[in-house]
């Protein structure tokens, strides 16, 4: 079973809900797919067992056999390339690694070189195989490294997956709910919450993945979530009472089970109402 | 501001979502009104829930047109399968096509489709509006579901606020930029005279600062800070405040933790025109330190 965790508003608690839902199953794999803003492992301390860097293809051109002859740059439909005589520049992150170029130059004068996007690690917390990749200052692309790093950790053996994903409903959270068997949507009770809970909702429809809502800080706005989920037929997993308590405890680094015990229960619902729908389902 | 001039910018972003950037955003343009409002989070854009805009133009937003395989010219050789680096072509039944939420938009397949079976299509992916708000001209954009990343439609949105300040003869923009350190932050820090980021006291909080500090940095542009519910977690408030003085990046506010920013959001106001509150007082002593500080850099 792979599960997403998402939403459309940074800040909702994405990543509180991932770290307790993993722990209140035991032997699983975390993936932290927030790569641009990493933060699952404060709150896990995982043991680092190994680190490798991600690369994205970028093309390396030999001048001494450049001809000039343009098809490199007319081929990019990224604008990473400009011939100036009878040698190219190449703007790396521009560059999306599509292997045009290569394929293009007649005179074989590009060959593959690699642009590091990010460093990805992996190790174990507890009983948990913890994954988790940080995106390279200044690069902008984040999805290949959310591949990246998803690829490696299907290599674990346990079989139960949780994605902690980054925030928004553009390609990067689109890459990391890709494969998921269910989307958890968390999110707050207001206005904010409430308008980007409606877009995360639709992606997650668009890319065909059942969805339901963790609404975190119940009681902090109104009831428009609940009002929401009722009318398009989304059942609410959980409700996480608003409380300074886990504010403060979160400040400082605190996982929420530590902070309120008493959710545990409500975390284990969770997770057998999703096994037994995607089992009956 | 002056009424002279190119207008200045000031950039608002966090590193990490939910810090309370956009409510603090939308205090400062209550505060500066006439001013003109970009909201380039355009992922997760908000602003206009508190703003409340009248749309006055709105322009259709074009991602890059990803590929098409007509089924008519395809033989089925498998080549463009071959070439695609992204998984994007769909094989099924010896039939080919394109899935449109994974393709990269490369052409690389149409370019050598020996049967020229392979052609484009136009994706309308968004909008952007130009608006009036209760604080002057704003221009905010939606996005369509599950669309590329928006670093495009961000540019897009920042040329189109600076041409109506200047056609306003406006001195000032405000920016409320994306979280995160990608494509789109990078995308609305362009052309900042001040950015200003807004964190929280949390640990993630202050990692996340960090990281959206080393971006910065690595472009040359100085940050400044607010930190928001500081008084959640002393230690960590301290932590923040120590490693501001040392990556020298002012912290120029502190906001308590505090549910108005909530209570106002649900009455579609900024904190500055919710009922008096202690943060609201705070986000004008903060506002009145941004004045000063783009005197001194401008
Ligand atoms: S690999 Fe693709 S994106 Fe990169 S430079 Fe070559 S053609 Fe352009
Ligand atoms: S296609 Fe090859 S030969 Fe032609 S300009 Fe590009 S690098 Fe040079
Ligand atoms: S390369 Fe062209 S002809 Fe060959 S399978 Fe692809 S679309 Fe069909
Ligand atoms: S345009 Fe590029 S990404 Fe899209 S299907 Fe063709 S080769 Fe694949």
């Amino acid at each position: 079973m792979r599960i997403a965790i998402a939403s459309g508003k940074g800040g909702t608690g994405k990543t509180t809900a991932a770290v307790a839902l993993a722990r209140v199953m035991g032997s699983c794999v975390l993936v932290d797919c927030d790569v641009e803003a990493p933060n699952a492992h404060l709150f896990l301390n995982p043991e680092v067992q190994n680190t490798q860097d991600a690369y994205v293809m970028i093309p390396e051109v030999d001048d001494g056999k450049c001809t000039g002859c343009g098809e490199c740059s007319r081929v990019c439909q990224f604008n990473a390339l400009a011939v100036l005589g009878k040698s190219v520049l190449v703007f790396n992150e521009l560059c999306h690694g599509c292997g045009g170029c290569v394929l293009a130059c007649e005179p074989k004068a590009i060959t593959e070189g690699g642009r590091l996007i990010g460093t990805m690690q992996w190790g174990k917390a507890g009983d948990l195989d913890f994954y988790d990749a940080k995106l390279r200052i200044g690069e902008p692309m984040s999805p290949p490294l959310i591949k990246a790093l998803k690829h490696q950790a299907e290599l674990s053996e346990a079989e139960n997956t949780i994605l902690d994903c980054p925030p928004g409903t553009t390609c990067p959270m689109v890459e990391a709910v890709g494969g998921a068997d269910y989307c958890i949507l968390v999110t707050e009770p207001t206005p904010f919450g409430l308008h980007d809970l409606n877009m995360a909702y639709q992606t997650v429809q668009e890319l065909g993945i059942p969805a339901g809502v963790i609404l975190n800080r119940a009681g902090m706005g109104d009831d428009c979530i609940q009002n929401y989920c009722k009318a398009n037929g989304i059942p609410i997993l959980l409700e996480i009472p608003h409380s300074r308590e886990i504010a403060e405890g979160y400040a400082a680094g605190k996982d929420i089970l530590s902070s309120m015990p008493s959710l545990e229960d409500g975390f284990k619902k969770v997770i057998n109402t999703i096994s037994e729908g995607l089992n009956n389902g | 501001m002056a009424e002279t001039g190119k207008a200045k910018t000031i950039t608002i972003i966090s590193g990490k979502g939910g810090t309370g950037k956009t409510s603090v955003t939308a205090a400062f343009a209550s505060l500066a009104a006439p001013v003109v409002v970009a909201d380039c989070d355009v992922d997760a854009a908000n602003l206009h829930l508190l703003l409340s805009p009248e749309v006055e133009k709105s322009v259709d937003f074009y991602a890059m047109p990803i590929a098409r395989i007509n089924q008519d010219l395809c033989v089925g050789c498998g080549l463009c399968n071959d070439l695609c680096r992204y998984e994007a072509i769909v094989v099924q039944d010896d039939n080919y096509s394109v899935d449109p939420l994974a393709c990269e938009a490369c052409l690389v397949c149409k370019e050598h489709c020996p049967e020229q079976a392979i052609g484009t299509v136009e994706r309308q992916a968004g909008y952007w509006f130009l608006s009036q708000a209760r604080t002057g001209p704003m221009v905010h954009a939606s996005l369509g579901i599950a669309q590329e990343n928006s670093g495009k439609l961000v540019t897009e949105v920042r040329k189109a606020a600076a041409e109506v300040a200047e056609k306003e003869k406006l001195g000032l923009v405000l920016v409320d930029g994306p979280p995160g350190i990608g494509c789109a932050v990078m995308a609305s820090l362009t052309g900042a005279d001040l950015v200003i980021a807004v964190t929280e006291a949390t640990q993630s909080g202050l990692k996340d600062l960090i990281r959206v500090n080393d971006l910065c940095n690595h472009f040359k542009i100085p940050i400044h800070i607010i930190v928001n519910k500081c008084d959640l977690n002393p230690e960590v408030t301290q932590a923040v405040r120590k490693w501001a003085q040392e990556a020298e990046a002012p912290i120029i506010g502190e906001i308590p933790y505090d549910t108005d920013f909530t209570k106002a959001m649900i009455e579609a106001k900024t904190i500055v025109e919710y009922k008096s509150s202690r943060i609201g007082d705070e986000l004008k002593s903060i506002w009145n330190t941004v004045l000063e500080t783009m005197k001194s850099i401008v």
